[in-house]
């Protein structure tokens, strides 16, 4: 007698146990507290943050050690959480202008107001495992520049002032800006939208882009006009007030890009702008964020459209990450009755094919005698 | 009486469950259109805006749909006030443009084709329009076909405009594109979905 | 897991997604066949486990319905049963595994095997929800096929694959005409399941979360698969009845027996085959049989 498969409440069950089980590892080493992730692991944290959309280091914390350290997976339960939040408004456009700077380097100048700051940067460590710090060696405390911090020049403005750079854009202060959480995807989609879904895009998605972009598919001649890293004011404009107040601080990194640009039917010739910003100290992301920017303002600057990176659909329906590994994976759930479909249509022209090639065969033979 | 009070009483009481009956009753009654269904219409709207009317509006509306009302309608301040306490949404001076429009006088309201009626691309992007009409029955009666509808079904509305038989297969020539509209009249609605097509009879 | 519940709202969604789903829903009923956008949400699963009919189900969802889930037919299937759980947590309601006593039914690749009746909801489980993707990947081209009602590339496709078979060759997710205008897809379902949504009685609503759209079947509405006159439109047929309840003329679900080349046929849809051997129908290789 044949008994079909059941149980799969009890199933389920168990692999969440034991799921839970191997999430914890060993119990006689210590379970990583949150603030160990927070200060220990923290470009992690920033990535979740970033492509999480949500601004909280302790949530992105928990669910990093939730996810056992897979950053996409705890990237979806701060995504599943924040939607959860109700939506009070937006807050003005952060002036990363008046950045107290931690990080700001530019490849275009040799020397410029406020100078080249390294900050902590993996730049020019050598990467050379150090097994000291399999224990916990002694760390100095870092060394800052002296002095009073003051906001920095923007690269961009230094060639703003020749007029040799595209101006920054101008914000409608009455238009409302779009909002990807609000609005179902509609193509063309504007700058603003575009940013949005590429500031919480993945990374690694938009740094093969970008990559591509520096490899002629889409090449835009790119320079670093300025990388800054360092804390923004987010202020909200109060109606009953009538003015803007502050409602807390966040950590950024921006990327602007510049890029030499010949011009065109549509545009003169001048440097033009790749941006990218995100949460946190993300520096990779906002650069290849920066360079997918600039490839998807093609049309706008009446570029031709050769490749991938230029074309909206193609970048903005693909960069999510939390859409990109749900599709994928769910290929691993049952389709056993597509499956049987596809089972019988095979068979049904195996058949068909032999009985073909049989009546081939027949007949030459049959020729031949 | 205009007062604060009556703003904000006479909402759901329950707004979850409330809504969601509210809206399975006008999900029911667009998928089998122009019969009618009985509303859980536990709403106590000002006059003359009706019960029916009401809850749907509380269930559908709010600060992402701009509404319109007709002028029977917008004369009343305190039915104004009570649509935007309980709705959220913002009241728009022309009809042209709204998600939902409330019409308190249907035999008198602006024609079909004056209200958004979506794109050929994006067809949504049309008004659904809430009538009050006082009374399902009784009326000249209107036979329709189409979605929803197994052969055909008899609505018998009063107090809609003349013209309806020619402006609703005007509506429906421009299909997909077009209007929807909810009928209510006390605890009960009836919904005539662009699909549905009135059918010539003959005598 | 469990006290986590009580911090979320009655199914889950916040209202205010739920009225935007709720006028999307409508939109979907009034333009049968037409994919409405909407602002689909995360989900506390992950895309392409159903977060497209969860929303649906979560919007349309009251005290009072009864909710029965299946997946590929089945109602013990993994992803059928934590459907259900969520649903059980998170708004309380009560669950079936009838199709008879069912008010709104969620489904990922079936329809069930009973007729539906009046009044009852199936919430179809979309991956992608637009028929011409295949052949056409841009949305932007896609939906103006729709304004015009161009659909003369799906008749291109469907006519190669008769001049390279001699017949059709897509199985499951085989295109519909709904009322004479939209080409629709009918969510991966086995062709087998298409005769189904044709004048069903219940209202069929299909929700795509990850491409964020939400289309409908009224009841009583024309769905008719695409085909040719000289290549008529035809279902799957199984050579044997199913091997637990004998039913003919229904879905079979091929089972491996052994490494030897055994198979077996049984019901895809549970509820079916075990209602049929509840009423003393038999099949070859049930116990009775057998004994």
């Amino acid at each position: 007698m044949y008994v079909a498969v059941k149980g799969g409440e009890a199933a389920i069950d168990n692999a969440h146990r034991l799921l839970a089980d191997r999430r914890r590892g060993d119990r006689s080493v210590p379970a990583l507290t949150l603030d160990q992730i927070t200060e220990q692991l923290s470009i992690g944290v920033d990535r979740v943050m970033s492509e999480g959309s949500l601004y909280d280091r302790r949530l992105a914390a928990l669910a990093i050690k939730q996810a056992r350290g897979d950053l996409i997976e705890a990237i979806f339960l701060v995504r599943a959480y924040r939607t959860t939040l109700p939506r009070f408004g937006h807050s003005e456009p952060v002036d990363t202008g008046a950045m107290l700077v931690e990080r700001r380097v530019s490849a275009c100048y040799k020397d410029l107001p406020g100078g080249q700051l390294l900050g902590p940067t993996f730049d020019y460590t050598h990467r050379l495992l150090d097994e000291e710090l399999e224990g916990d060696p002694l760390v100095e405390t870092g060394a800052l520049r002296g002095g009073d911090q003051e906001p920095v020049m923007r690269v961009a403005d230094i060639l703003g002032q020749e007029g040799l750079i595209e101006d920054d854009g101008f914000i409608d202060p009455a238009a409302e800006p779009g909002d990807i959480n609000q609005t179902p995807t509609e193509f063309p989609m504007s700058r603003a939208m575009r940013l949005q879904s590429l500031s919480r895009g993945d990374e690694g998605f938009l740094l093969a882009l970008g990559y591509s972009t520096q490899r002629g598919y889409a090449r835009s001649h790119p320079f670093v006009g300025e990388v800054r890293i360092g804390e923004v004011d987010v202020e909200v404009f109060m109606p009953e007030l009538g003015f803007a107040v502050p409602v807390g601080r966040v950590q950024v990194t921006e990327c602007q890009m510049v890029n030499q640009f010949k011009g065109s039917a549509k545009a003169p010739p001048q440097f033009t702008r790749g941006y990218g910003l995100v949460f946190g100290q993300s520096e990779r992301k906002a650069m290849a964020m920066s360079l997918c920017d600039r490839a998807l303002r093609a049309e706008e600057l009446g570029e031709d459209l050769v490749a991938a990176p230029q074309d909206q659909e193609f970048v903005l329906s693909h960069c999510d990450n939390v859409q990109a590994t749900g599709f994928v994976e769910h290929l691993k759930l049952p389709h056993y009755v597509d499956f049987q479909a596809e089972l019988g249509l095979v068979r049904t022209m195996r058949s068909e094919y032999e009985q073909r090639t049989g009546e081939a065969v027949l007949e030459t033979r049959e020729a031949a005698e | 009486m205009l007062n604060e009070a009556t703003a904000l009483e006479g909402g759901f009481s329950d707004p979850v469950l409330n809504a969601q009956s509210v809206f399975r009753a006008v999900m029911d009654a667009m998928a089998k259109p122009a019969t009618v269904v009985e509303v859980d219409a536990v709403v106590t709207p000002p006059a003359p805006l009706g019960r029916a009317a009401g809850a749907v509006a509380c269930a559908l509306i709010d600060a992402d749909t701009p509404f319109w009302l007709d002028a029977s309608l917008a004369e009343h301040a305190a039915l104004r006030a009570w649509l935007a306490f309980h709705t959220g949404a913002r009241e728009m001076a022309t009809c042209s443009d709204v998600a939902f429009a409330l019409v308190g006088a249907p035999a008198t309201m602006p024609p079909l084709d004056r209200f958004a009626q979506g794109t050929q691309e994006y067809p949504d992007r049309s008004a659904t329009l809430i009538l009050q009409v006082p009374s399902l029955e009784g009326g000249a009666p209107l036979t329709f076909e189409g979605p929803g509808i197994r052969d055909r079904v008899v609505l018998a509305p009063r107090g809609l405009p003349r013209d309806l038989a020619f402006q609703w297969k005007a509506n429906r020539k421009r299909f997909p594109r077009g209007v929807d509209l909810i009928l209510t009249t006390g605890d009960a609605i009836a919904c005539l979905p662009r699909s549905v097509r009135l059918v010539e009879m003959e005598g | 897991m469990n006290a986590q519940a009580s911090n979320y709202n009655f199914a889950y969604l916040d209202e205010q997604t739920k009225r935007m789903i709720r006028r999307a829903i409508l939109k979907a009923i009034a333009v049968p066949g037409y994919q409405v956008p909407f602002a689909s949400r995360e989900m506390p699963m992950p895309y392409g486990w159903g977060t497209g009919g969860v929303q649906v189900t979560a919007s349309i969802l009251g005290p009072d319905d009864v909710l029965k889930v299946i997946d590929q037919g089945a109602d013990d299937t993994t992803n059928a049963v934590s459907i259900r759980k969520f649903f059980q947590r998170v708004a309380g309601v009560e669950t079936t595994t009838s199709t008879e006593e069912a008010t709104i039914i969620q489904t990922r690749h079936r329809i069930p095997e009973a007729p539906l009746q009046e009044g009852q909801v199936l919430v179809y489980q979309v991956p992608i929800p637009e028929p011409l993707r295949f052949l056409e990947p841009r949305e932007t081209e896609t939906r103006k096929m729709h304004a015009l009602e161009e659909y003369g590339l799906m008749h291109v496709k469907l006519y190669e694959d008769i001049a390279r078979n001699g017949h059709i060759a897509t199985t499951y997710a085989y295109p519909v005409k709904v009322e004479g205008r939209y080409v629709m897809d009918p969510s991966p379902t086995p062709k087998f399941d298409n005769p189904k949504m044709h004048m069903s009685p219940a209202l069929q609503l299909f929700g795509a979360g990850r491409e964020k759209r939400i289309y409908a079947v009224p009841p009583h509405t024309e769905v008719v698969s695409l085909d040719f006159e000289d290549h008529p439109f035809e279902v799957q047929r199984f050579d044997k009845p199913c091997a637990l309840c004998g039913a003919e003329q229904v879905y079979l679900d091929e089972v491996v027996l052994d490494d030897r080349g055994g198979r077996m046929f049984v019901c895809s849809d549970t509820h079916h085959c075990e209602s049929r051997q509840a009423a003393g129908h038999r099949g070859e290789m049930s116990g009775e049989a057998l004994s």
